[in-house]
C-alpha cells in the first residue's frame, strides 16, 4: 500500500477535517482512536499523526463542533460531536468538493513557462512527463489486480483511492497528448518561438545593476 | 530466444509512391515475449493499426521482418502465412467481429473447425476458452443476445483458443463503457499471465496501463518506451539500436 505515497501529494486539509467530524458522529472518539479510524477509512493513503488529529480537534472545539467530555483515567481526551457540528457534516456530505490549486498545476506552470525558452524541447518534456506518468499508472493497475473483488468495506474504501489515482493519472496524460499536438500544431504556423526577455518592464525595487548583468549575458 | 512469439525487425510500411507516399512505419523493432502484454498508444494515424496488422501477417511490410514463433513470413507462401494466422494469431476488434448465425461456441470453434480439427475435439477446445473469459454459462448463447462486454470477451476466447498464443487486439475496449472494458482487460491479462503474448492498441493510458510495457508511436515511429520491468527492459530496448 505504501507505493502509493510517493505520488500522493494532494491537499487533504480540509477534507481530513470534515472526515473526523463525520467519524466523530458516529460516537464520541479519543484522538488516536480517530486517527485509526480514518486511517483504515482510507486504506492508510494519508496516515495522519495523533499531534494533527488534536490540533484539529482544537479547532473544531474552537469553532463549536465539538465538545470535550471528561478526561477519563489515563487523562485522554474524548471528544463528541455537537449539534452545529452534525450539521456540519450534512453539509459537508451534501456539498460539492471544489478543487483549489493542486499537484497538477505545478506541471501546467511547467510546461507554460518551458515553451517560452528558448532552446528547450518541450515535446521532450511532455514525453519525460508522460513516461513518468504512464508507469505510476502501471503500478496502480497492477496494484489494483492483485485485489480483484474487494472482501471487506476497508478494501473498497481503497480501491475508491486507488481508483481516483488511476483516473488523475489518466486525464494527465490525456491532456499531456492534448498538449503536445497543439505544440505541433503552433510550430507548424510559427506560434510557438521562444519569448524573449522583456527589457521595457519597470525595474521598481531592483537593484541599478540588474538589467546590464542580464544584456550582458 | 525460444520465449520470443513475436518479432517485428526494422519494419517499413509505406502506402503509395511518389509525391502521394504515405510512411505509415518506418524502423520499428518490437518484440514480444511469452507472458508479456505491449500496449501500442500514438496519436490517430501514426501508424498504430498498419503495425498490428503487420505483426498479424494481414500485410506484408515494404522492408523489414516478422517472425512469428520463429517462422520468417517473409519466406513463407501466402497459404503457409494462412494457416499460420489461423493457428498462432487471434484478433480482436472494437466491433468484436462474430458471426452472427453462429453460438458463441460455436465462433470460438470456427478457427480450428477450419484447421481440420474434428468437430467434438473443437468444441471442447471452444469450451475451455470460453471458460477461461468466465462464460461456460452463455455457450449457446447467439453474439446477439450478450452484452458488448460478453461479446468481446467471446472474441478473447476465439483469439486464444487451440493453439493460438499470440493476441492482437486493436482498441478492444472502444465500444464499451469503463468498468466493461477493464473486465476485458483483465480477462486479457489473466490469460496473457496464462502463457500467451500480445499487443494492445490503445487510445486510453488507463488500458494501457494493464500492459507490461508501453511502446509509443509517432509518425509511424517508437518515440517512447515506458517499461514496468525497469533496468531489465531498458536493456533489450538499447540492445536494437
Ligand atoms: N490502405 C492504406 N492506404 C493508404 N494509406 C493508408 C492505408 N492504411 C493506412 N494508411 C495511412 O497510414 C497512416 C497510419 O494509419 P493507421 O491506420 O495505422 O493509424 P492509427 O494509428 O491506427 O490511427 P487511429 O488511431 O486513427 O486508428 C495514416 O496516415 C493512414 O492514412
Ligand atoms: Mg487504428
Amino acid at each position: 500500500m505504501h507505493i502509493l505515497e510517493n505520488y500522493i501529494l494532494l491537499e487533504v486539509i480540509v477534507s481530513v477535517r470534515q472526515s473526523l467530524l463525520a467519524i466523530l458522529d458516529q460516537g464520541p472518539c479519543y484522538g488516536y482512536q480517530l486517527k485509526s479510524e480514518f486511517d483504515r477509512r482510507t486504506g492508510s493513503t494519508w496516515p495522519l499523526n495523533v499531534g494533527q488529529v488534536y490540533n484539529t480537534l482544537e479547532r473544531l472545539e474552537r469553532d463549536g463542533f465539538v465538545e470535550r467530555t471528561d478526561a477519563d483515567a489515563d487523562d485522554q481526551k474524548n471528544y463528541r460531536i455537537t449539534a452545529a457540528g452534525h450539521a456540519e457534516v450534512a453539509t459537508w456530505l451534501g456539498s460539492p468538493v471544489v478543487r483549489t490549486a493542486a499537484a497538477r498545476d505545478e506541471l501546467a506552470i511547467k510546461l507554460a513557462v518551458a515553451v517560452t525558452l528558448p532552446g528547450v524541447d518541450i515535446i521532450n518534456v511532455i514525453q519525460v512527463q508522460r513516461g513518468a506518468t504512464l508507469r505510476s499508472l502501471q503500478e496502480l493497475t497492477r496494484t489494483k489486480n492483485a485485489t480483484d473483488d474487494p472482501e471487506t468495506a476497508e478494501q473498497l474504501s481503497w480501491l475508491l483511492v486507488v481508483d481516483s489515482l488511476i483516473f488523475q493519472a489518466e486525464a494527465e496524460v490525456r491532456w499531456l497528448d492534448h498538449s503536445e499536438t497543439r505544440l505541433a500544431r503552433a510550430a507548424a504556423s510559427g506560434v510557438a518561438s521562444a519569448v524573449p526577455l522583456n527589457y521595457e518592464v519597470p525595474k521598481r525595487g531592483r537593484p541599478a545593476g540588474t538589467t546590464r548583468v542580464a544584456q550582458a549575458r | 530466444m525460444s520465449d520470443v512469439l513475436l518479432q517485428l525487425d526494422g519494419v517499413s510500411q509505406q502506402y503509395g509512391r511518389g509525391e502521394t507516399a504515405v510512411t505509415a512505419l518506418s524502423g520499428v523493432d518490437l518484440t514480444v515475449h511469452v507472458g508479456e502484454l505491449v500496449a501500442i498508444m500514438g496519436a490517430s494515424g501514426s501508424g498504430k493499426s498498419t503495425l498490428l496488422t503487420i505483426a498479424g501477417g494481414l500485410t506484408s511490410p515494404t522492408s523489414g521482418e516478422v517472425i512469428v514463433e520463429g517462422k520468417w513470413l517473409s519466406t513463407m507462401s501466402a497459404k503457409d502465412v494462412a494457416i499460420l494466422r489461423r493457428r498462432s494469431l487471434g484478433f480482436v476488434f472494437q466491433d468484436f467481429n462474430l458471426i452472427p448465425a453462429l453460438t458463441a461456441v460455436e465462433n470460438v470453434a470456427l478457427p480450428l473447425e477450419l484447421d481440420g480439427w474434428k468437430h467434438r475435439r473443437a468444441r471442447s477446445a471452444a469450451m475451455d476458452a470460453l471458460g477461461t473469459v468466465e462464460l461456460t454459462d452463455r455457450a449457446s448463447h447467439f453474439p446477439d443476445d450478450l452484452s458488448g462486454g460478453q461479446q468481446q470477451r467471446v472474441a478473447i476466447a476465439r483469439a486464444v483458443v487451440g493453439t493460438r498464443r499470440i493476441i492482437l487486439a486493436d482498441e478492444p475496449t472502444g465500444a464499451l463503457d469503463s468498468t466493461t472494458g477493464e473486465l476485458v482487460l483483465r480477462m486479457l491479462r489473466r490469460r496473457v499471465d496464462a502463457g500467451a503474448g500480445g499487443i494492445l492498441v490503445t487510445h486510453d493510458a488507463r488500458h494501457a496501463a494493464w500492459a507490461d510495457r508501453i511502446v509509443f508511436l509517432r509518425d509511424g515511429r517508437i518515440v517512447d518506451e515506458s517499461s514496468s520491468r525497469g533496468v531489465e527492459a531498458l536493456l533489450t530496448s538499447t540492445v536494437r539500436e
